[in-house]
């Protein structure tokens, strides 16, 4: 972050390109905890590292060219960057020198070709095989689980050894939803590359909507209407509601407490729909455009929120004394799934996880972005980092986004719904942005051409950083403590596998 | 908790009206079935779900069709947990080529007769992901496909009116 030669197309956040030393100190100073890896990625030439600094609480984005394929690793000294560098190697062929772990991440050997985002080689496409890492001694058995999951979820694979019920070891294989959207988003004129951003993981479309049109419009330099600014917001944390009381719900449901998944299947749907009077899409897709927002509020729109907020803030009171009296439940969930904030920090673990392991980070509040700083609101947090503190937190958070539903309607501006047009330039520019989806930080980054086509975009789920801990988290509970704890990080597979 | 299940007691139900199914849906599937199984089966259906690379969102809607509003079970349709068990597979996504064996083993593992209802634009023909170094596309080429129920994603009305129209036709 400091030296290196700076980048002038490089707008918002700045970036340096750096030489070898200085890439090696930024790595030890991460690995001493001075600051986080927001994400890794390759544009196809150079490798880029985002990186939060604690001291300063500044972002800033280191580059090292890499002509002969290599880049000193980053996962050497900092595990949480290993995953990304071996999708860096999968995807581009950049090989992290001094990466421990050599194994195809994304890449099962099925697509047909090998590094598809440069130079592809033509392969076969009969699959690579894996090797998992070994949990040896006379007791210890193995559960293969997935792809294909027993419940109406996303596909991926877990491997448990254990000794007789408790889990000695978990080691997931992720990437069998794997579509190449970064890819697909090359040379894609914006409102194309806007759809495939939305889908990036359906669950939080708003938030990445909002993440990369933020990050368009932070390269573009486009001053974005105070109401849409606003009407993003609602739908953001209307997003949020939704999400957080179908995961308490399906979190609960997961411990046979199906009275509480009942209800909050009930709430979430009234949510939904009222997102559906307010934006005519119940999970608001494509609404957030570059530049601002497709569709007004209406006067039926508001007060159809408004209703939602009554009977919401009438109803989590008592699910709040449902959950916190019943001890059958809070037997299963007390103590469960223990994530310690040593590791939460270590990982830069973002959203509900982050939070109820003592990390209190939410990209609403550092960098923070409008209009969350002229709104109140508070940032749930717990210490015990087990899957009790989950639910509390995402409590926390749903009385939260309740509360700032109501300031933003209060305060909705008046105005234009989005720009007129996008500004003409002939010019190459950068952007990025940090959004905070129900799930945490998601970060964008992006680099548009000139007549506004992407030249490339690296989109980073919150989950890369989530799916690992799961895997220290379930060590030492019981197998069938599993659904539980895994419902409890609800971590993307989509997001992730990308 | 008392609480709650005596306001159960009270209240009437949420769960709304059927919607009606679509003619064209009837027609879609009209070719595929036949009398013989629907006698085997009676008006009951097991259903399998397989997320072959969706972004989650029609897992999303998928999921609501168990709410108390749509109560899917009413209908004697129900998921299960194997594909030994199921009916009707249910397939989301544009199928990930790294999904492909995974979405063929699980056809193989369901017994006869069976229908396959592809949900979702990407189901249809890869939708935005269509053209990707990985992902097949649509359903289609991978396992035969009965049902087509569109939409990015398909609320859980049109879910509910597709898989009526499965129930009805046979």
């Amino acid at each position: 972050m400091r030296g290196g030669r700076g980048i002038e197309q490089s707008r918002h956040w700045p970036r340096h390109v750096v030489d070898q030393t200085s890439w090696r100190r930024a790595i030890r100073e991460i690995s001493k905890g001075q600051g986080d890896v927001l994400s890794l990625w390759s544009d196809g030439a150079d490798v880029h590292m985002a990186v939060l600094d604690h001291e300063s609480s500044d972002i800033g984005i280191v580059t090292i060219e890499c002509p002969d394929g290599r880049f000193p690793s980053v996962g050497h000294m900092h595990p949480p960057a290993i995953r990304l560098e071996r999708a860096i190697r999968d995807i581009y062929g950049f090989q992290a020198h001094g990466l421990c772990d050599t194994r195809n991440w994304l890449d099962h050997g099925r697509w047909g070709v090998r590094h598809p985002g440069l130079k592809p080689e033509p392969s076969d496409a009969a699959g690579d095989s894996y090797a998992f890492l070994a949990a040896e001694g006379a007791p210890l058995h193995q559960i293969p689980v997935g792809p294909v999951h027993a419940g109406v979820i996303e596909p991926g694979h877990f491997r448990f050894s254990a000794n007789g019920e408790v889990v000695v070891r978990l080691e997931e294989r992720l990437g069998y939803v794997h579509k190449g959207i970064q890819q697909l988003m090359v040379d894609a004129p914006l409102d194309r590359a806007t759809r495939l951003a939305s889908r990036v993981s359906g669950d939080s479309t708003v938030a990445y909507a909002l993440a990369f049109a933020n990050a368009v419009e932070n390269a573009l330099e486009i001053e974005v209407p105070e109401r849409a600014i606003y009407l993003r917001a609602l739908m953001a944390e209307l997003e949020r509601i939704a999400n957080h009381i179908g995961d308490i719900g399906a979190i609960c449901n997961d411990a046979s407490f199906s009275l509480m998944h009942t209800h909050c299947a009930i709430l979430r749907e009234r949510v939904l729909r009222a997102s559906h009077v307010c934006f005519g899409h119940r999970l608001m897709m494509d609404r957030v455009v570059i530049g601002g927002v497709a569709d007004d509020l209406t006067a039926e729109g508001e007060s159809a929120l408004r209703a939602l907020l009554s009977e919401a803030n009438r109803l989590i009171p008592p699910f709040i004394d449902l959950y916190g009296d019943t001890t059958s439940i809070q037997d299963r969930t007390v103590g469960a799934g223990h994530l310690g904030s040593e590791l939460a920090n270590q990982y830069g673990c973002g959203g509900v996880i982050g939070r109820a392991s003592g990390r209190s980070f939410d990209a609403r509040r550092l960098p923070g972005y409008a209009p969350y700083p002229d709104l109140s609101f508070k940032v749930g947090s717990a210490h015990a980092g087990d899957v009790d503190a989950r639910i509390w937190v995402r409590f926390d958070e749903i009385k939260a986004s309740l509360a700032l539903i109501e300031q933003i309607l209060d305060k909705m501006p008046e105005g234009s719904l989005r720009i007129e047009s996008l500004p003409a330039s002939s010019e190459t520019f950068e952007g990025a942005a940090l959004v905070e989806s129900f799930r945490g930080d998601i970060f964008v980054w992006v680099r548009i051409g000139a007549a506004g086509i992407v030249h490339r975009c690296h989109l980073r789920d919150p989950s890369w950083f989530q799916w690992p801990l799961l895997e220290a988290a379930i060590e030492g509970n019981i197998v069938a403590d599993f659904p539980l704890c895994n419902k409890s990080f609800n971590c993307s597979y989509s997001g992730h596998d990308l | 908790m008392r609480k709650f299940l005596f306001q159960g007691l009270h209240r009437p139900p949420l769960t709304e009206a059927a919607p009606l199914s679509d003619d064209p849906m009837i027609a879609e599937l009209a070719g595929t079935l036949n009398r013989a199984s629907r006698r085997k089966l009676g008006h009951s259906l097991s259903i399998r779900e397989v997320d072959a690379g969706s972004c989650n969102g029609c897992e999303l809607e998928i999921h609501a069709l168990g709410n108390a509003f749509y109560d899917l079970e009413r209908f004697g349709l129900r998921f299960v947990a194997s594909p030994r068990h199921a009916d009707v597979l249910m397939v989301t996504g544009p199928v990930t080529k790294n999904m492909r064996e995974a979405l063929e083993r699980t056809y193989a593992a369901t017994p006869h007769p069976k229908w396959v209802v592809a949900i979702g634009d990407c189901a249809f023909d890869g939708g935005v992901f269509a053209g990707s170094y990985a992902c097949v596309g649509a359903v289609s080429e991978v396992i035969p496909v009965d049902l087509h129920i569109r939409g990015c994603p398909p609320d859980p009305v049109a879910l509910l009116r597709g898989l009526i129209a499965l129930v009805e036709a046979r």
